[in-house]
C-alpha cells in the first residue's frame, strides 16, 4: 500500500496562488462578461459613446479596475490550466507551477504598462 | 405495447456480478444472475439471495442495512452506491452492473481492500484537540446550538469511501488524503471545542491535503449522508489561507 507518506516540504506560496485563483474566478465569471459586453456589444451598438466610455476607464478606479480584471484573470486561467493538465494526465507539465504563474505575472506587468499608458 | 406493471414484474433481476480473485486468477470477470423481482429489494437484499440461493461462493461487505454502517458500498451501473439504500425497481427490467468501489484494490469480488483510507484518517486527527486541557472535575465542555450548526453537517460521515470512489483526483493520484478525512478535519477545526487546527495544517495542506481537491464535486453528489465534503474542503482553503495572509502581514504573530 502506498500509505501516508506526508512530504513535509514547505510550499508557502500554494495559499497565495490560490487566492488569485479564486479572486480571478470571481473576476472572470461575474465581471468579464459585463466588460465584454460594454467595451465591445455596447459601443458597437452606439448605446454608448466611445469616448465617454474612455474617460471612465482612465479615471485611477477605471484602471485599477481593468488591471485587476485582467492580471487576477490570467492568475485565474494559469491556476485551471495546470490542474487541467494534470488531470490530462500531463502532470510533468501541469507540476512546473513556475511556468504558468510566470505567465501570468509577465501577463500582469504587460498589463500594467498597458493600464498606465491608457 | 408497453409492458404492464404486472408483466415487469414477472421478470427476473438481471445481476452481472463482478468476481475476481486476485490470487487466483489473473483477470477479473462479470457473472450473470438471474433471481426473482421483488418490488421492494435493494441491491444488497438481491445480493443476499445470491449468496444465500444460487452461489455461496460470491464475497462482499455488509453490515447494518440501514444506511449507517457503510460497509455495503460498491459501483451500482457505475455510481458509488450504498447497495442497502439502492433499490433493485430502479433499474430493473435492465440489468444491474455490480462492481467493488472504483480506486481501490480488490481483496475478493466485492469486497475491497480499504487500508489506503484507514492509513490516512488518522494522520488529520479526527478527534477533538482541545486548546487547553480540561480536567474531568470542570465539567463537560459546553456548546451553543450555533457552534454545534458549524460544523454538524460535517460530522455525519460513516466512513463509507464512496467519496474516494468518485473522487476523480483520488482516481489520478492515490497520494491525495481525500475528501472524508479533509472533511473530518475540518469538522473538527469547526468545532468550538477544538483547538487542534494549527496541529493540523501540516498535514491538511501539505501537497497531498486540501490544495490538491480541483472541486469537482462528485464527493458531495454522491455522499449518501449529505456531508458535502467538496464544501468543507473549499471551507477548509478559505480558512488556511486567511491565515496565510495573517501570517504573512504579523510575522511571528
Amino acid at each position: 500500500m502506498a500509505g501516508v507518506e506526508v512530504t513535509a516540504e514547505s510550499r508557502p506560496a500554494t495559499p497565495l496562488w490560490w487566492l488569485l485563483f479564486s479572486a480571478g474566478g470571481v473576476m472572470s465569471a461575474f465581471f468579464m462578461p459585463v466588460t465584454v459586453f460594454l467595451t465591445s456589444i455596447a459601443v458597437a451598438a452606439d448605446w454608448l459613446d466611445e469616448e465617454e466610455l474612455l474617460d471612465a476607464v482612465r479615471h485611477p478606479l477605471g484602471r485599477a479596475y481593468l488591471f485587476l480584471l485582467v492580471s487576477l484573470s490570467l492568475f485565474h486561467g494559469a491556476h485551471r490550466f495546470r490542474y487541467a493538465l494534470v488531470d490530462l494526465g500531463l502532470p510533468w507539465l501541469g507540476r512546473r507551477a513556475w511556468l504558468f504563474y510566470g505567465l501570468a505575472t509577465i501577463g500582469t506587468v504587460v498589463c500594467g504598462w498597458f493600464v498606465l499608458r491608457l | 405495447m408497453a409492458p404492464t406493471d404486472s408483466d415487469l414484474s414477472g421478470r427476473p433481476v438481471v445481476m452481472d456480478v463482478f468476481r475476481f480473485l486476485p490470487d487466483e486468477e489473473t483477470e477479473p470477470r462479470f457473472q450473470r444472475y438471474e433471481i426473482p423481482y421483488r418490488d421492494d429489494d435493494v441491491v444488497l437484499d438481491a445480493l443476499n439471495h445470491i449468496k444465500a440461493e444460487v452461489d455461496a461462493t460470491l464475497s462482499f461487505r455488509w453490515a447494518c442495512r440501514m444506511g449507517v454502517c457503510g460497509s455495503c458500498g460498491m459501483m451500482v451501473n457505475g455510481e458509488p452506491r450504498l447497495t442497502c439504500e439502492t433499490f433493485v425497481n430502479e433499474f430493473h427490467p435492465e440489468p444491474i452492473r455490480i462492481e467493488p468501489l472504483a480506486h481501490f484494490p480488490v481483496a475478493r469480488d466485492l469486497v475491497i481492500n480499504m487500508e489506503d483510507f484507514m492509513d490516512k484518517l488518522p494522520t488529520v486527527k479526527p478527534w477533538l484537540v482541545p486548546a487547553d486541557p480540561k480536567p474531568i472535575e470542570e465539567g463537560e465542555f459546553l456548546q451553543s446550538p450555533a457552534q454545534l450548526a458549524a460544523y454538524k453537517r460535517f460530522s455525519m460521515c460513516i466512513n463509507c469511501m464512496l467519496c474516494y470512489s468518485a473522487c476523480p483526483v483520488y482516481g489520478l493520484d492515490e497520494t491525495f488524503i481525500g475528501p472524508a478525512a479533509l472533511a473530518l478535519a475540518q469538522r473538527y477545526n469547526l468545532d468550538s471545542r477544538d483547538g487542534g487546527k494549527a496541529e493540523r495544517a501540516n498535514v491538511v495542506t501539505s501537497h497531498e491535503g486540501i490544495w490538491e481537491c480541483t472541486y469537482v464535486g462528485d464527493c458531495t453528489r454522491v455522499c449518501p449522508k449529505e456531508v458535502d465534503p467538496a464544501g468543507a474542503i473549499q471551507m477548509a482553503k478559505l480558512s488556511y489561507a486567511t491565515d496565510w495572509v495573517k501570517s504573512m502581514l504579523l510575522p511571528g504573530g
